[in-house]
């Protein structure tokens, strides 16, 4: 059986590079996928966590899966905001979105 | 009681005009604006007259007094349950004969404005003011209580140092109207002082005494201090010593302002506060006014000698202003009861002397109006001769010289016999001082009178573009007031004053003590006599050798005996210097430099952080990161210790 530990690298890995790429990119999209990133890395801990410390319960597993279902509906508004942002200013570049301080 | 309900008519209809010419004066032509103000003034000299016709005609209370009414008396400020400000208007003798008095001068000099000041600019300003003085002044007399009056006595400061300074372009006009403002508010520093302790230990302002007896009477020493406070205020007014170097500064206002403020209503203001508060002085504080009677006598010693050797023809009138309410107000501190037949003759004496004296002083200093708007000087070495040309103005300042000479059938011959007769009452060597001082005012006014009309022939300036200049009679709107008041000064000697005012309310006959007068009337003939020898001619031979035999008295006179210099030393080297230099560098560098560094602070501050704030979601985010970050390791600091790194 593989240790928990590498499962645990690899979500830390991941939620890194969602952090990280939610920084850096300049591209709504993209942000929008650093952000999944993040979430499933999250998503993976409590699996993770569920089957390896407390194996008779599934609280984990439904969390899961609750989360999941929850960044689908949140990555359907985020593509919806968008869109519209790409309507009004014709780019979806994070740093054209500054209307508010005028 | 119903014929007086008209009566804030006089009070609201001087504001209407101001506030109507305040604010849209400059949408009227001058000569309009002057117009509105003057029949605006017509209509309250006629309310006025009604009143005090409908007043004294009415039928005396049993005890031979008029009655006192009030027809209206409002609460404006109530401070307790049982002390209050009120406002509202009060007649009785004093303020009716006061309403007669500053109606009657003010509707003179809004006519003769009418010309003395066409042309000028600010034509419609100065209407403005002379309403919003003229409203202050009545709301003054009509009073129901301190407080009322302390408050348009306010008014009439404001109004006197606007009026002063209505040449604003002429640095000595704003130099004395601050002067003028200055030193009457700290005078009444005095007065609010006064009004306050009042007010604690009587529990009332009103000027009904009679129901508050018992609280004056416990209030013991309490009375005399506050009353004597009041009369700091009132000697500011009123130019008393040592308060009066304001008003011989205060001419550099338009000659019209003079003859209304600063010679017949604004200045017998204090003189009217000691007559209103006249029951309580009496009763409960005899020296203090019996005080304010020796300062009213030095006083007018002081300024009759200044007025001797002035030589600007508004400054003698001035100092003769001066001089003359000094008479009132010693005609108030010999006072020494209520009742006009024992001691109490100088309360109708006073109240007698400012009626005439404002009617007189307003004709003389109408008349300097009229000289000096022909001449263009007010310095007697440009006048004299002037009779030929100006025989009206002549005329009329001849009977205001001898009225206030005290030549009978004049005004002031009456008025001031009856002050002479009560300070012979009070004791002879007052008397005495005041019989002589009446000479002088004699002396100095004729050497006025002589400076302008007469002396040496009037020497014809060639003016501009070689036609020659020369003097004319002023316009008839000029004369006209000049004409009224004369006959007003020939005639108001014989008004029976006494039936009217007196110290107790009950009529008093006046009769002429003969002793008194025949000595007043030849000392001011001496007088009159003395300043013919001396300036009747063209010579100066013996003015000149006067001059020089009493050469350090002269120059003292001529320099006002120093006063102004040692204000300007007491207030410039020894209060600017010491205290007020200080203070101001421990303003500048303490308290102002504290809240500067403050300011630096957040202003560096500022620029500092402010790339903070970029408007950059995901800066943002970083620093929330880092923040997240911070607070995760602080809890595990505090949920383990130092030990969980090893």
């Amino acid at each position: 059986m593989v240790p928990m530990q590498y499962y645990l690298l690899v979500s830390t890995f991941m939620l890194f590079v969602g952090v990280f790429g939610f920084f850096t990119r300049r591209n709504l999209l993209t942000i929008l996928i650093s952000v999944e990133l993040v979430l499933n890395a999250v998503d993976i801990n409590f699996a993770v966590f569920n089957r390896y410390l407390y194996p008779e319960q599934l609280e984990g597993m439904f969390f899961s899966v609750f989360s999941i279902g929850l960044s689908a509906v949140e990555a359907a508004v985020a593509i919806a905001i968008i869109i519209v942002v790409y309507r009004n200013l014709e780019n979806i570049r994070v740093s054209s979105l500054n209307k508010l301080k005028d | 009681m119903e014929q007086y309900s008209i009566t804030p008519l006089i009070i609201l209809l001087p504001l209407a005009a101001f506030l109507l010419l305040g604010l849209f004066g400059n949408r009227f032509k001058p000569l309009t604006a002057g117009i509105i103000a003057t029949l605006e003034m017509t209509a309250t000299t006629v309310i006025a007259y009604f009143t005090a016709f409908s007043y004294f005609t009415s039928d005396r209370l049993p005890d031979g007094t008029f009655a006192t009414f009030t027809p209206f008396d409002y609460v404006w400020l109530p401070l307790g349950e049982k002390l209050t400000f009120n406002m509202g208007i009060l007649l009785d003798p004093i303020s009716v004969m006061m309403l007669i008095v500053i109606t009657t001068v003010s509707l003179m000099v809004h006519i003769y404005s009418l010309g003395y000041m066409k042309g000028e600019k600010g034509f419609q300003r100065y209407f403005a003011f002379l309403s919003l003085f003229t409203m202050s002044m009545l709301g003054l007399v009509v009073a129901t209580n301190i407080f009322q009056m302390y408050l348009f006595w306010e008014l009439v400061g404001v109004s006197s140092y606007l009026l002063i300074g209505f040449y604003y372009t002429k640095p000595s006009a704003i130099a004395a109207s601050k002067k003028a403002f200055i030193v009457t508010r700290f005078a009444d520093l005095g007065f609010l002082i006064g009004i306050l302790v009042y007010g604690y230990y009587v529990g009332s302002y009103s000027f009904e005494y009679s129901a508050h007896l018992k609280a004056i009477a416990t209030a013991g020493t309490m009375i005399p201090l506050a009353l004597g406070l009041m009369i700091i205020g009132g000697a500011g007014k009123s130019a008393m010593f040592p308060f009066h170097l304001w008003l011989p500064d205060a001419m550099e206002g338009p000659t019209p302002v003079s003859a209304l403020i600063h010679a017949a209503t604004m200045v017998v203001a204090g003189v009217y506060l000691i007559a209103r508060l006249f029951p309580l002085f009496v009763g409960f504080a005899p020296d203090v006014l019996h005080l304010a009677g020796y300062v009213g006598a030095f006083t007018a010693l002081f300024a009759a000698v200044i007025a001797c050797v002035q030589t600007d023809i508004k400054r003698v009138l001035a100092f003769s202003t001066i001089s003359q309410i000094g008479f009132m107000i010693v005609a108030l501190g010999v006072s020494t009861s209520a009742d006009p037949h024992h001691g109490g003759l100088g309360y109708m004496a006073s109240m007698f002397h400012l009626f005439t004296h404002a009617m007189f002083k307003a004709l003389l200093f109408l008349g300097a109006g009229a000289v000096i708007h022909a001449v263009h000087s007010n310095e007697m070495k440009d006048m004299g001769g002037l009779w030929k040309y100006m025989p009206l103005t002549h005329i009329t300042f001849l009977v205001a010289c001898l009225a206030i000479a005290g030549i009978p059938p004049f005004s002031g011959f009456f008025s001031k016999d009856e002050i002479l007769a009560a300070t012979f009452m009070f004791s002879p060597t007052m008397g005495y001082l005041m019989t002589f001082i009446a000479g002088l005012t004699a002396f100095y006014m004729f050497r006025l009178y002589y400076n302008i009309f007469w002396a040496k022939p009037y020497e014809v300036k060639s003016g501009h573009g070689g036609h020659a200049h020369k003097p004319h009679e002023a316009p008839a709107v000029m004369t006209f007031p000049l004409l009224f008041l004369a006959a007003v000064t020939c005639v108001a000697g014989f008004i029976p004053f006494g039936n009217f005012v007196s110290s107790n309310g009950e009529a008093y006959h006046i009769h002429i003590d003969k002793q008194v007068a025949v000595t007043s009337v030849v000392v001011a003939l001496v007088g009159i006599g003395i300043a013919t020898l001396m300036y009747r001619g063209a010579s100066r031979k013996v003015a000149d050798g006067l001059e020089r035999g009493f050469g350090f008295l002269y120059r003292a006179a001529v320099h006002r005996f120093y006063i102004d210099e040692i204000y300007q030393f007491v207030t410039h080297k020894i209060i600017f210097a010491l205290i007020s230099k200080p203070i101001a560098w421990f303003d500048r560098h303490v308290v102002d430099a504290f809240f500067d560094r403050l300011a630096w602070l957040a202003h560096v501050t500022a620029t500092k952080i402010k790339g903070l704030q970029g408007g950059n979601v995901q800066s943002y985010a970083v620093v929330f990161l880092w923040g997240i970050l911070a607070i995760m390791v602080a809890l595990l600091f505090i949920t383990f210790g130092v030990f969980w790194l090893m």
